[in-house]
């Protein structure tokens, strides 16, 4: 079975996983889900933080390289990118798959 | 998002002799592929070489955390590592936790690990790369020896 080595370079996860481990950060993900750029003001709506704090943890996010920041005249609109996502998810599945093996490795040594 | 994997197994062994092969330093060994220099003692480190194929480079260093008999075994462990010297106590950790439950059948062995944030990337990107070398031929043989 052939096994190419990935083209792109390991991602930088740990921030991902930091950044996504805040349930405002996650809701601002969320609402950016969908592709379509949002600007500060659209993003706090129902949230009960201030502008500010919205643009705090957008901050945290663009350093996490979850959400790419553009200008529209006076605005910035904010937009998702679903690669670090991605990324951390096939992290997650691999160590899953893992402890999988390793469980039947467990089963069989303790049923023979 | 969360960092933190579950996974569990219907085990078709009593509850005592599954304890037995997580608890035991030489059986957790024989089937997690690692050479373990000495016995789980809750608080104190274990060290040893991971002997499944292609991951011998790799160092087995943990701190057991929790031994509650038959029921929970835990340990906080720094995989991927390469370094022998490494201090668990100090060094970002994750957790993993074995829990045992009786079935009329035998055992349900429930596993989790959490804490993935705190790894250093370095290390991750290693057991990253590690990890997405050998899986898929791994993943066809386990197929092929449960369907046999």
């Amino acid at each position: 079975m052939s096994r190419p080595e990935p083209e792109k370079s390991i991602p930088e996860l740990t921030s991902v996983f930091t950044a996504l481990g805040d349930a405002t950060r996650l809701e601002l993900v969320a609402r950016l889900g969908s592709g379509q750029p949002r600007s500060i003001v659209q993003l706090a709506e129902g949230l009960e933080i201030t502008h500010q704090g919205v643009t705090k943890h957008l901050r945290v996010l663009e350093k996490a390289g979850l959400v790419m920041s553009e200008r529209s005249g006076r605005e910035k609109h904010y937009r998702c990118v679903p690669e670090p996502i991605n990324d951390a998810r096939t992290y997650l599945d691999t160590v899953a798959e893992q402890w999988d093996a390793a469980l039947l490795r467990l089963k069989k040594f303790v049923e023979r | 998002m969360q960092d933190r994997i579950e996974q569990s197994i219907e085990i078709n062994a009593p509850v005592e002799r599954v304890w037995r092969a997580l608890t035991d330093h030489n059986e957790f060994g024989e089937w997690f592929r690692a050479n373990l220099d000495g016995p789980f003692k809750v608080g104190e480190v274990t060290r040893g070489q991971i002997t499944y194929p292609g991951y011998e480079h790799l160092e087995w260093v943990a701190i057991i955390k929790k031994m509650e008999h038959e029921r929970l075994f835990a340990f906080a462990w720094c995989p991927g590592s390469r370094d022998s010297d490494l201090d668990p106590s100090t060094e970002p950790q994750t957790l993993v936790e074995f829990k045992l439950e009786a079935t009329r059948d035998g055992t349900r062995l429930l596993i989790s690990e959490s804490g993935f944030s705190a790894l250093p990337s370095d290390r991750r990107a290693d057991a990253f790369r590690e990890n997405s070398k050998g899986w898929e031929e791994q993943a066809k043989n386990i197929a092929a020896y449960v369907e046999t």
